[in-house]
């Protein structure tokens, strides 16, 4: 039988094999290492550079300055003899931020556990997508909600807290005044930190692998305890970051605490009455009107804020990494 | 301790979707009892009802009765939590939980039940139950690392001693072997048979000599096709299911002539 299926004409020339050998390196792998390695190493750049700037131009200032960095609670840093000191701004910013965090942490979570396992998904994805919209609001947009709306409707909770918890001097006051206060601060800050610790724990809830969700239900785990047991311990670290983060846009927040605040400088521990500040609004009101020194002790201050940011950052990873083994990451 | 099960009439749904239809059989106390059949039979989901684990599934709910020593597991005044702690289970991977160490992924359940206890009687629980799963030797020493720091087999046994610790009636096993090794797949299997002494179990496997070698009884599903609902074919004592079963679609399936 001569009969073949292919058509007639040359067969194809045969595919020459490119064989085995050749440079290991190729051009677009290389390029692309080049590119990651150079974005990390921007990074560290920009964060020394930042460090750099704040250490070296805080030298003037705190070389003129004649008082206690650390302890004093005044700031003239442009007379002569300067004299300034950042106690105040100190207690202001984590005062705010303290306020800030108690109410925004359990609030934020608890809002995160009802979309992610409690509520019904339609219900969820409306109130996931206004958590998300909140975090979009401009700070400025809550500092004049919060000076014009909220703040007299505060009024009735600090007198309420000067009735009955007035026996503590943080919430005694004597003052009458309920307006511009540490507490009406923090409780801003709080609105404005929300959206971001609810909206990341969320994210880590759902991610809760179904299997340990399910271990704790076959053992007779009831809804709350099947949270505690399964969804809790996966989602710690994460629930840890999200605070941080939080906790790191409440200690920075400068225009809507600034608006909050009564520019006095001093430290008020009776936080319903006017007065505190902190680094970030002091930095924004007293900017415009510094002198040299007064720039520099600005820059002093805002060197302290960076220092203590990267702390919490740092001691928020050490709680996760305390507990890595145990992660559920593996 | 060990309870019998009798499944009457049972049909599952999720949401509109019939998933299984019209199963009735019994399960005798201190008896090993496998589910077999294809993918997608519903074997997996009617384990699942005997504990209302399924209820964990938005839309799904049973319809029949299930009955645990005569109680009605689905009785109006039943908490499908009591349920679940009568009604131990062991799933198809394993999951201790991750955050916990050995010691208290045994102690998890038990937690649950009772809170608290005196440390004498808790590490009394964690050594018994750790034993019951022939995990005792391997982890005796290394009590508070994390579960996830065992191999797959002996997580696999952690799960179990974790589902035992609370002295169940019945243990359900989904599939618990099919993530495992063969060696660990044997160290379940002979635990199987030393926990059926004291416990009702059922064991859903893909795995016919599996079933062969630990079941005494044993349950064929089948579907009639794809969006269909599973159905139970035939159940009758292992023993006569492998050698002379009654219906030509058991025997297609377990001489692997299916489909």
């Amino acid at each position: 039988m001569s009969t073949t299926l292919e058509p007639p004409g040359t067969p194809a020339p045969p595919v020459p094999h490119p064989g085995i050998k050749g440079a290991a390196v190729r051009r677009g792998d290389r390029l692309f290492v080049g590119l990651s390695r150079g974005a990390g190493v921007l990074i560290l750049v920009t964060m020394a550079a930042i460090a750099v700037f704040l250490i070296w131009k805080s030298i003037p200032g705190l070389q003129a300055n004649t008082a206690n960095f650390f302890t004093t609670a005044e700031w003239f840093p442009d007379q002569k003899p300067s004299v300034f000191g950042i106690a105040a701004l100190t207690f202001g910013t984590l005062m705010t931020a303290g306020i800030a965090m108690l109410l925004a942490v359990p609030v934020g979570v608890g809002i995160a556990l009802f979309i992610a396992h409690y509520a019904s998904r339609r219900l969820a994805s409306t109130l996931g997508f206004v958590t998300d919209l909140l975090a979009a609001v401009p700070s400025i947009i809550f500092g004049m909600w919060g000076i014009q709306y909220l703040t007299p409707h505060l009024v009735g909770l600090g007198q309420w807290l000067n009735d009955y918890l007035g026996f503590i001097p943080l919430f005694a006051n004597e003052a009458g005044i309920y307006s511009r206060s540490i507490l009406n601060a923090g409780i801003v800050l709080a609105i404005m930190i929300l959206p971001t610790i609810s909206a990341i724990t969320r994210e880590v809830f759902v991610q809760t692998p179904r299997a340990h969700i399910e271990a704790a239900l076959a053992l007779g785990a009831t809804r709350w305890e099947m949270v505690r047991m399964a969804i809790f311990p996966f989602s710690r670290p994460g629930m840890i970051s999200a605070s941080m983060l939080g906790l790191g846009r409440a200690l920075g927040e400068t225009i809507a605490v600034a608006l909050m605040l009564s520019a006095t400088y001093d430290i008020n521990i009776h936080i319903t009455q006017p007065g505190g500040i902190t680094f970030a609004s002091n930095i924004a009101l007293k900017w415009n009107e510094a002198g040299t020194i007064g720039l520099s002790a600005l820059v002093a201050s805002g060197l302290v804020l960076f220092v203590i940011t990267l702390a919490v950052n740092m001691a928020a990873r050490l709680v996760i990494a305390r507990r890595a083994e145990f992660s559920g990451a593996n | 301790m060990a309870k019998r099960i009798d499944v009457t009439d049972l049909d599952i749904y999720y949401g509109a979707f019939k998933a299984v239809e019209g199963v009735t059989f019994s399960v005798e106390p201190r008896s090993v009892t496998a589910l077999i059949g294809p993918s997608g039979c519903g074997k997996s989901t009617v384990l699942r009802t005997l504990n209302r684990m399924h209820e964990v599934i938005p839309g799904a709910y049973a319809d029949g009765s299930v009955l645990l020593d005569g109680e009605d597991v689905y009785g109006s005044d039943v908490d499908p939590v009591n349920v679940r702690r009568t009604i131990g289970m062991v799933f198809q991977r394993p999951n201790p939980f991750p955050t916990m160490s050995i010691k208290d992924n045994v102690l998890a359940g038990l937690k649950l039940q009772s809170g608290r206890r005196p440390k004498s009687e808790m590490e009394t629980v964690v050594e018994r139950s750790l034993r019951g799963a022939n995990l005792w030797d391997e982890v005796k020493d290394r009590l508070d690392r994390p579960g996830a720091s065992l191999s797959g087999g002996q997580q696999q046994r952690l799960c179990i001693a974790r589902a035992i610790a609370v002295e169940p009636q019945v243990l359900l096993m989904d599939e618990p072997c099919s993530a495992l090794d063969p060696i660990s797949t044997l160290a379940i299997e002979d635990l199987i048979e030393e926990l059926k002494e004291r416990y009702t179990i059922v064991i859903v496997t893909h795995n016919m000599q599996q079933a062969a070698r630990v079941s005494d009884t044993t349950a064929f599903f089948n579907l009639a096709g794809v969006g269909k609902p599973g159905r139970l074919i035939e159940i009758a004592a292992t023993q006569v299911m492998f050698s002379n079963p009654t219906q030509q679609a058991t025997e297609d399936y377990i001489s692997g002539r299916f489909g």
